[in-house]
């Protein structure tokens, strides 16, 4: 027979890109809504806790002195001081709770007297006391707190400055830019990419298998002189490409959004610190992985009978790779023997873990590929296997 | 008369599953669906497979399709055993019957040429075959229409073209004119009658009687599994209707129909 396998896989991909509307929610829509999504929930959370810039901070103020209020002054807010006359401390505290203003300062009086006459090495009674009531529940107020704090903080020092810690303008953080991104991606970017890869692979291998058990259209080429072993590999083969696609379309709006989502700096996370070759590496543990996931959920596929029946047989393949995905997150970095890279998706998870912080071996990675294919290739002979067999089939 | 098809001792049994023993209120694990049948056709010929509903028809004809395994027994289809050589059996048969889908997404022109590169049809011989094919069935002007969007008699005829995209030596046709419309019907037993003509070996299965009376030479009843007589349709008929010696054999089997 020519080339039935080549057949098989333009059939598989003419009848994926054929259809618009899969296109879009298989390969279009997962990347942009990660994208979306990440870059939505990672401003979301920097401005939950991030007062606008040119907020006015309504505060109520006691035996404020002067020196104090003139180092407000000098800080870059705006301050507007809430009149007291006739307003019970109660009442002050109230409208802290009520967001009605963002705090309450209460000094002692003769602060600046008291805090000069106070020293700390021959003090007998407690150092002067100044209370910051404010909402922790209220952005803006718990900024305020922090401005506070730190003006307070600032006056304190001023009065008997022994020493600094890191006043100067100079980059005191010496991670390097791969340290940094080498740590949050190898962090998260594996236990996503599985997630993902198995999620595009699981929207489309059980349509493609029970699907067309269910409608009999199995049987048509069944009958054909095709080698059951041509099926399968062409089943596994297109529907890893398009697992593939799925994955890298998810791959590249999480790449694009995480410096987004983690809400760093974007020259503390730059994913041009990985070489050609890292990304080579990835995209074949990728490629591999993804092989090895489309031949387990055809498996599964073929042993049901209908497509609803599929999708509730791979739950427990599903959670399995999820708690795997997980042991990205965990422990300290990428094991090193070998053996580790010959378990199924483990190795898949621990390969990228080592690629994206830079302590893979290259042992490890062709361990990795190696029992990928190997693992296909077992999983292809018994999908073949079961196309051959009238039981599963035809049951 | 030259054998084309000689079919021995085929047997096969299911195993029913307990929801299937309780729908049919029945303590057995096994139901025997062919029991020891044999028969033999020839080339050039049409054999007819008559039998009732559940009589083993259908399996018979899946296992001579390679699309089930017989338990034991082996039919050898021109040359080829079913059992040893089943890749080749599928080369040289087509094989026809409702539970053999289309995918719907699809148009006939690419089912076609999908097909015809699963079977190793040359493109040439494929294009000039597709163009009389679809001529002959007025399938033609619908090459380009998915098949999910075409009538049940439409997808039939498509169903039936793309069967002999590599121009079978051996036809098997599965209750050919089940679930069609009589014009339909008419369209495929015509067809049935010129594929003879060209010297092609057909075997249908059928429980109308009309339909083995106008096209075979050869008929085979078959009752709960196994053959009851096999012999022209002359010799079977023995001088009455198909239907009445049909009703007389399965008295004489049987008992009284029930």
């Amino acid at each position: 027979m020519r080339n039935n396998l080549m057949t098989i896989i333009k059939k598989e991909l003419a009848r994926f890109f054929g259809d618009k509307r899969m296109v879009f929610t298989t390969i279009l829509m997962p990347g942009l809504l990660i994208y979306i999504m990440y870059s939505f929930m990672g401003s979301g959370l920097t401005s939950r806790f991030e007062a606008e810039e040119d907020y006015t901070y309504r505060i109520y103020a006691e035996n404020m002195p002067s020196s104090v209020s003139a180092m407000i002054k000098g800080s870059d807010i705006n301050v507007e001081y809430l009149d007291r006359d006739g307003v019970s401390e109660e009442d002050m505290k109230q409208a802290v709770t009520d967001k009605d203003a963002e705090m309450l300062m209460v000094f002692p009086e003769n602060f600046e007297a008291d805090v000069l006459a106070y020293d700390s090495m021959t003090a007998t009674t407690p150092a002067p006391q100044v209370a910051l009531y404010y909402n922790s529940a209220d952005t803006e107020s718990t900024a305020c707190y922090q401005i506070m704090a730190s003006v307070l903080d600032g006056y304190e020092a001023s009065m008997a400055n022994k020493f600094d810690v890191n006043s100067g303008d100079e980059e005191y953080d010496l991670a390097s830019k791969e340290d940094s991104t080498g740590q949050i991606f190898s962090m998260m970017l594996p236990m996503l990419l599985m997630i993902f890869l198995f999620s595009g692979c699981m929207a489309i291998a059980p349509e493609s298998i029970a699907g067309e058990k269910e409608r009999g259209t199995i049987a048509t080429l069944l009958v054909t002189p095709m080698k059951r072993g041509q099926l399968a590999m062409g089943k596994i083969i297109s529907l890893g490409i398009i697992g593939l696609l799925s994955g890298i379309s998810s791959f590249v709006g999480t790449m694009l959004s995480l410096p987004k989502l983690m809400g760093t700096e974007s020259n503390a996370m730059d994913a041009s610190v990985y070489s050609v070759t890292d990304y080579i590496l990835l995209l074949l543990v990728i490629l591999t992985t993804v092989l090895v996931l489309v031949g387990a959920l055809a498996v599964i596929s073929a042993f049901a009978k209908t497509v609803k029946e599929a999708g509730s047989m791979i739950m427990p393949l599903m959670v399995v790779v999820m708690v795997i995905s997980i042991t990205s997150m965990l422990g300290s970095g990428a094991p090193k023997e070998f053996y580790w890279y010959l378990i199924p998706f483990y190795n898949s998870v621990q390969g990228m873990t080592g690629i994206f912080d830079f302590s893979y071996s290259g042992i490890n990675i062709v361990a990795c590929l190696v029992s990928n294919l190997i693992y296909t290739g077992i999983l292809s002979t018994v999908l073949a296997k079961m196309f051959g067999s009238e039981k599963i089939m035809y049951s | 008369m030259e054998e084309i098809m000689k079919v021995k001792g085929l047997n096969k049994t299911f195993t029913l599953s307990q929801k299937q023993q309780k729908i049919e209120k029945t303590n057995e694990k096994k139901r025997i669906a062919v029991h020891d049948l044999s028969f033999t056709s020839y080339r050039g010929e049409v054999f007819g497979l008559l039998g009732p509903n559940g009589a083993g028809k259908t399996t018979t004809l899946r296992m001579l399709a390679t699309l089930i395994k017989p338990d034991s027994g082996d039919a050898v289809l021109d040359g080829s055993s079913i059992v040893n050589a089943p890749e080749e059996v599928r080369g040289k048969i087509g094989f026809l019957t409702s539970e053999l889908k289309l995918e719907g997404f699809f148009t006939p022109n690419y089912l076609y040429n999908f097909f015809s590169d699963l079977y190793g049809v040359e493109p040439a011989v494929r294009d000039e075959r597709k163009k009389r094919l679809f001529d002959r069935f007025g399938i033609t002007q619908f090459a380009e229409v998915k098949v999910k969007d075409m009538s049940t008699g439409m997808k039939q005829k498509v169903s039936l073209v793309i069967s002999l995209v590599h121009d079978p030596e051996i036809i098997i046709f599965d209750e050919p004119t089940n679930g069609l419309d009589v014009l339909t019907a008419k369209v495929v037993t015509d067809f049935l009658l010129e594929l003879k003509k060209e010297g092609k070996s057909i075997i249908v299965s059928t429980h109308i009687f009309s339909l083995i009376e106008k096209i075979c030479d050869r008929v085979g009843i078959i009752i709960k599994g196994e053959m009851i007589i096999c012999d022209t349709l002359e010799a079977v008929k023995n001088g009455k209707s198909l239907e009445d010696r049909f009703f007389e054999i399965y008295e004489e089997t049987v008992g009284e129909a029930e």
